[in-house]
């Protein structure tokens, strides 16, 4: 034995003493599902792309976060980032900036000029898609890169889809989407605008198309019955803001009134605001609580100067640019009723923002199609009942959002590129959820959410600049850090300190641990000192 | 110290963290750490002792170069790692009474100094029972002596190895076989033990301390500084015992980080007599939630619970709070 300093009698090793014989129950490392992947309708990996934003590698950030979705650019600003309000730093302080560190990954990739990877393979395949917004752009992104021919037919002038028609410029500058829509076009998808499909099995003949992707989305106002004089000014909220894309800006007037409470109706009385309207009144039949508008979107219109009366319907628009208002009460069901009580507002124009109607009729004479309430029935893989022909985004039963409709795109090619190799998809088992139960929250240091700056509200409201700005490198860098990377180790090194019996052994920089079995004894220390909840005890089979 | 790392994911209260750089991790993230106590030890699952141990050792392994030797009192650590003809020390290493382990340290850096051997340093440890009651004598005598050498105690409040008997650092109402949970006033009587801290610090030497299993950066900052400096040093080293307590054995970290939020344990550090730094509280707590934790508190929750005597309790956190000012 060579003798360590000062030692002198010749004595054994502990180590022969195998204490793992001790054990009833074996700590097991788990990658658990991280509340914010859970969340995210576009299926992301926020968790993995957050991990490589913390060591400032941008570019492996952004990567992992292309594997789901094209548009970081974009979702930093439309996203309504169901992923922040599940976030477990929330229950430490405040929840991850997720979206602020998207938004800044997707500037970071258009400033750097990072471009996807071309396809491995060509396969042969061709799949038509149908409409240029969010869902078919990524359907076409993801089919692309797994080596089908795409090709997009758009019916309109411009691709984009609702994120350049429906979404105001304060909210998504116009070289964001153009320079996100350019990526996917420089992987060879083919595009051809200002195209309707009005018989969609024509157009697959004719174009020799294997299957088809359909997301036209849904772009006719719903109108509601209101008596008005011939000269009364009543537009429909989707012809306004799709005007605001052209060369003549909609006449709204001074006085301007909306109806409807969901984000469309904010966003038109916003443009509105923005288009130099004194005064833009929302009226809506319900309460705050039960308008389906975000918090975020509320809250802005009303800094912004705009009005909102509650629990109120219009009656009637007289010619002189007079409406009719009759106030609402909630009866015990919670349900608006007319209360008789009427009062008058002055409007030069009213705007309709009672939902959007999908576009059928490029169905028709398609056998096996089921339809229901206005949109096209899915299965599960997002096949219609007409084999090959597959729909998505706002023209199926959804929430209608720029990201469902991406998770959408994603999701149906995935599908098509199975049901085209005559296999089936099966997405992997997902992780047991990593609930905040599960984490050791003790370990996290205190740190505020960094609050994007925002636009001075004077400037806001007559202007079209883009309202929330995003993080710079460093705040950018400080927000991905406080990722509590919930269920997934982030190599700590908490296990191999706090074992009592030295059994766990560290791999090395990102090859994590290993428990050492022959001295585990099973205490359990490390599985509740693990700060993101990556280990778990399971009962020692015999 | 830990305030210089602004690093807000964690790696500021963890062992290390992938994003740190080496020189800012601790000593036991280190792959090639000297694992001081080695695996195979007897220790009882989730030993804190053990842990306390190894994280004492290793950074005062680290701090002197591997110029170190090791005197032990008998007590749980003694036992458990060195049942002949087996040994888990991988540091030079020796024991001989319960009682001595002070004085034999003194012996073994006067004959270091004899000897010539500069640099090579000396650390005494034992238990609380070896400490506080058996030892506490030749502890005074190293500490009025100003000897060169570094005590470390790490107390788990009662004699754990020979059946978890009452000791002078014994908490109230604390179950232990020699105060039962029976009569009027179950457990451990109030008002009595002694605060060795506290006198180790009536005897002026250079440094004192305590450190907690909980909060290792802070651990081993106290123990690296300690093998920086010459002379007379103690440190109290705060470990729990799963057997003894009647806690889980996964919650052994649990109980020390429970302990030093409620103000029951304050982190501190003097100089010459003087308290010269604290650590402070993150996330103040009741005693209840670091008491409901241990069996030998149970008779303190029985139906209606002894609020008078978890009051005390709370009493005397609240005083240490107030005391060593452990709210920022």
């Amino acid at each position: 034995m060579d003798k360590l300093f000062a030692i002198t009698l010749d004595v054994g090793s502990s180590l022969a003493n195998k204490t793992g014989a001790w054990r009833t129950n074996r700590p097991l490392y788990v990658d658990r599902l991280p509340p914010c992947n859970h969340a995210c309708p576009a299926g992301e990996n926020i968790q993995g792309w957050l991990y490589h934003a913390e060591s400032g590698d941008y570019e492996a950030a952004w990567r992992t976060l292309i594997e789901e979705n094209p548009f970081p650019a974009i979702m930093g600003r439309v996203c309504y980032h169901p992923c922040e309000t599940s976030c477990n730093r929330g229950k430490v302080d405040e929840t991850v900036g997720i979206n602020s560190v998207e938004r800044f990954l997707g500037d970071e990739a258009l400033k750097q000029g990072w471009k996807f990877a071309p396809p491995e393979v060509e396969t042969g395949k061709r799949v038509l898609i149908v409409g240029a917004g969010p869902s078919g752009l990524s359907a076409a992104y993801h089919l692309r890169r797994l080596g089908h021919g795409v090709k997009i037919v758009e019916a309109g002038p411009l691709a984009g889809g609702m994120m350049r028609f429906g979404i105001p410029k304060y909210r998504l500058p116009r070289d964001i989407l153009d320079g996100e829509v350019a990526r996917i076009l420089d992987l060879g998808v083919e595009l051809q605008l200002n195209t309707k499909v009005s018989n969609i099995l024509d157009t697959m003949q004719k174009g020799r198309f294997d299957a088809a992707f359909l997301a036209v989305g849904a772009h006719i106002a719903k109108r509601a019955y209101i008596p008005a004089g011939e000269a009364a000014r009543m537009l429909d909220a989707v012809s306004v803001l799709r005007d605001m894309e052209g060369e003549e800006k909609p006449m709204l007037g001074r006085r301007v009134v909306v109806y409807g409470g969901g984000n469309t109706a904010l966003d038109v009385a916003r443009t509105a605001k923005r288009l130099g309207a004194t005064e833009a009144i929302i009226v809506y039949r319900r309460t705050r609580e039960k308008m389906p508008a975000h918090d975020f979107e509320i809250e802005e219109a009303l800094q912004e100067g705009v009005l909102i009366k509650w629990l109120s319907t219009i009656k009637n628009m007289a010619d002189e640019g007079t409406l009719t208002v009759e106030k609402m009460a909630l009866d015990a069901t919670g349900f608006p009723q007319p209360t008789g009580e009427f009062e008058t507002l002055e409007a030069d124009s009213l705007v309709l923002a009672l939902g959007q109607d999908v576009d059928l009729s490029l169905l028709d004479g398609v056998p096996g199609l089921a339809i229901k309430d206005g949109t096209v029935q899915v299965a599960g893989n997002m096949m219609t009942g007409h084999a090959g022909i597959f729909a998505g985004g706002d023209m199926v039963p959804s929430e209608r959002t720029v990201t469902v409709g991406i998770g959408h795109g994603k999701k149906a090619a995935r599908h098509i590129d199975a049901w085209l190799r005559g296999t089936e998809y099966k997405p992997a088992p997902k992780h047991e959820l990593a609930s905040f139960d599960k984490m050791n929250a003790w370990y996290y240091a205190d740190a505020p959410k960094t609050v994007r700056p925002m636009l001075d509200l004077a400037r806001r409201t007559s202007t079209f600049d883009e309202v929330v700005h995003g993080l710079d490198e460093t705040n950018a860098l400080f927000e991905a850090r406080r990722c509590l990377s919930c269920g997934n180790c982030f190599e700590c090194d908490n296990c191999y300190g706090v074992c009592p019996d030295n059994a766990v052994i560290k791999l090395g920089p990102g090859k994590r641990f290993q428990f050492n079995f022959d001295y585990c004894k099973g205490c359990g220390i490390c599985v509740s000192e693990c700060p993101c909840g990556a280990i778990k005890m399971v009962p020692e089979t015999i | 110290m830990e305030e210089t790392i602004k690093f807000y994911q964690t790696g500021t209260f963890t062992v290390g963290n992938r994003l740190l750089k080496d020189d800012q991790r601790t000593v036991q993230a280190d792959m090639h750490r000297t694992n001081s106590l080695n695996s195979g030890h007897r220790a009882c699952q989730g030993c804190g002792e053990a842990l306390g141990a190894r994280y004492a050792i290793d950074a005062a392994m680290q701090a002197t170069n591997n110029r170190l030797i090791a005197v032990n009192a008998t007590g749980c650590l003694e036992v458990f790692s060195t049942p002949y003809p087996q040994t888990s020390w991988q540091v030079p290493w020796i024991h001989s009474l319960f009682g001595n382990a002070a004085a034999v340290a003194s012996g073994v850096a006067a004959a270091q100094r004899a000897r010539g051997n500069t640099g090579v340093r000396v650390i005494a440890q034992g238990g609380d029972g070896g400490t506080t009651d058996i030892g506490f004598g030749c502890l005074s005598g190293m500490f009025e002596r100003n000897d060169d050498v570094l005590y470390i105690c790490y107390d788990n409040e009662a004699y754990m190895n020979t059946g978890v008997q009452r000791s002078s650092a014994t908490p109230p109402a604390a179950r232990t076989a020699t105060t039962p949970a029976v009569g009027n006033f179950p457990g451990n009587v109030f008002g009595t033990g002694k605060n060795v801290p506290r006198i180790a610090m009536a005897h002026r030497i250079p440094y004192v301390a305590t450190a907690s299993v909980s909060n290792l950066r802070d651990l081993e900052r106290k123990v690296t500084y300690a093998m920086s400096i010459d002379g007379a040093r103690y440190i109290h080293i705060f470990v729990p015992c799963p057997l003894g307590w009647g806690s889980a054995s996964e919650d052994t970290i649990k109980i020390a980080r429970l302990a030093v939020e409620t103000g029951l344990f304050p982190l501190f550090e003097a100089h010459h007599g003087e308290v010269t730094a604290r650590t402070p509280i993150r996330h103040k707590v009741p005693v209840t939630d670091y008491l409901k934790l241990q069996k030998r508190y149970a008779h303190l929750f029985r139906n209606p619970p002894d609020e008078a005597r978890i009051g005390l309790i709370q009493m005397m956190a609240d005083r240490n709070i107030a005391d060593y000012g452990l709210l920022n």
